[in-house]
């Protein structure tokens, strides 16, 4: 069974002369342990695809499901319920909480979702630690770098264990360095289970992936091969 | 590349024999670029008869292991089981490898890239859909380059020579990627605004004559 899986999604914003066909009919399945790229121009549909199958917004026709459940069949109270437990999101602009340190960020969703203030902190520090962070737990994010921002991020969307991670351009705002660090850091949790779309216009980050995905004018055009062993380059290359 | 440059920088090190030389080479350039002993040893004679390296004799290289000429290399005027000579750098060949570290390679003029020419050629061509043919060669591109990343995934950094040879592949090909993206919104952008091929406006003489001047710098 798929984390996640669109069918035949349409996205339709504004009526008559002014309407746009943001998405047309997209299809796809991402297993647990994938991490599929979405790339293609500006207005090529993907942050629509991303939001949609995040459910923060409806499709037009066609269905999302998650984990096998069809998002439009849930109750409110469900869907908040996988947004809070199954979905982690992961944006351009890091969007932490100025307020809040960088473990509070990332042990508030688990609070929110009605965890002991206690566990939730114990649980925070835990997936900061996992990312090196540990020494930064206390620190708001004006007092972290663009990289030690989006791996707060990183860790405020995978704790407790969620299933799916969507990611909007997550090395947006960073530098080469950071950025790949960013998306090794995607696949290592995909490698552990987890299943992640990533939408990136720069080809660099989304090779990181282990399929990428074309959109154009709200259509997928195309898509790479599931990857080849390491040893095929080589020995095409000699 | 320089199998010849990448030789004598191996020789400046100290005096080294041919298979010893054809090892360290394949290991310092992230044993991406496979190279056979032969041309090695073809090398090695150029270079001597150049001044810029002279066998050391059969000794003297401290190099270990198997010193012996291998039976199939005898084609190459060695005799198979006699010690192997040993090469050492000339200060002729220092200073050709010192001048040869500083002088840019020819990337002046625009090479006549086979992929440039498709694209171009598919916007003449009747019935051809060039955003198809240039998505067919994005996603052969992007594949290839997660073939790389996983390289660089499952390296963890140790062996600097790769990852410096696996960053320039990635680099390279990402250049290409960006190319055909432009190249695609650009042609959207023209056949948005009524471009055909036959109307294709000529450039002026003076124009003209300054484009071939670079394109033609190389030959």
């Amino acid at each position: 069974m798929s984390v996640l899986e669109l069918r035949s999604i349409s996205k339709v914003f504004g009526r008559g002369a002014a309407e746009v066909q943001a998405l047309r009919d997209i299809s796809m399945s991402v297993p647990a342990g994938m991490m599929v790229a979405v790339m293609g121009p500006s207005g090529s549909g993907k942050s629509s695809l991303l939001t949609i199958a995040g459910t923060l917004e409806e499709p037009t026709s066609g269905a999302v499901l998650i984990n096998g459940q069809d998002v439009e069949r849930m109750s409110n109270g469900a869907k908040a319920q996988v947004r809070r437990r199954t979905i982690g999101y992961v944006f351009q602009d890091f969007n932490l909480l100025p307020g809040l340190t960088a473990a509070e960020n990332v042990s508030l969703p688990l609070e929110l979702d009605g965890m002991s203030a206690r566990r939730a902190h114990l649980a925070g520090l835990k997936a900061l630690e996992d990312l090196g962070l540990g020494d930064q737990a206390r620190r708001f994010p004006d007092q972290l770098s663009g990289g030690e921002r989006q791996r707060v991020a990183i860790a405020r969307a995978v704790v407790g264990d969620r299933s799916l991670l969507l990611a909007d351009e997550p090395s947006g705002a960073l530098d080469s360095t950071n950025g790949e660090a960013v998306m090794r850091l995607i696949h290592t949790y995909c490698k552990r289970g987890t299943a992640a779309v990533v939408v990136t216009h720069d080809a660099q980050l989304a090779s990181w992936a282990d399929r990428v995905v074309f959109l154009r004018d709200g259509r997928i055009v195309d898509q790479t091969m599931p990857p080849a062993g390491p040893e095929t380059l080589l020995e095409q290359s000699s | 590349m320089s199998v010849r440059h990448a030789l004598l920088a191996l020789l400046s090190e100290g005096p080294k024999y041919g298979l010893q030389l054809r090892e360290e080479f394949e290991a310092r350039t992230g044993e991406v670029w496979p190279l056979n002993v032969g041309q090695v040893y073809t090398t090695l004679q150029r270079l001597e008869r150049d001044g810029l390296v002279e066998t050391a004799g059969a000794a003297g290289a401290g190099g270990a292991g198997d010193d012996r000429v291998p039976a199939e290399h005898d084609a190459l005027g060695t005799v198979p089981g006699a010690p192997q000579k040993a090469f050492r750098i000339t200060p002729a060949g220092s200073a050709e490898l010192d001048q040869w570290l500083r002088v840019p390679p020819d990337l002046s003029s625009p090479p006549r890239d086979e992929l440039v020419m498709k694209v171009l050629v598919a916007i003449t061509v009747p019935g051809t859909d060039v955003h198809e043919i240039i998505q067919a060669h994005r996603t052969y591109l992007v594949q290839l380059m997660q073939e790389w990343t996983r390289l660089k995934e499952d390296e963890d950094g140790s062996d600097l020579a790769f990852s410096l040879v696996v960053d320039a592949e990635l680099f390279r090909l990402d250049s290409v990627v960006r190319w055909l993206d432009a190249a695609d919104g650009r042609l959207r952008r023209a056949k948005a605004e009524g471009w055909a091929p036959a109307r294709t406006a000529q450039a002026t003489m003076p124009a003209l004559a300054r484009r071939r001047r670079i394109g033609a710098r190389q030959q």
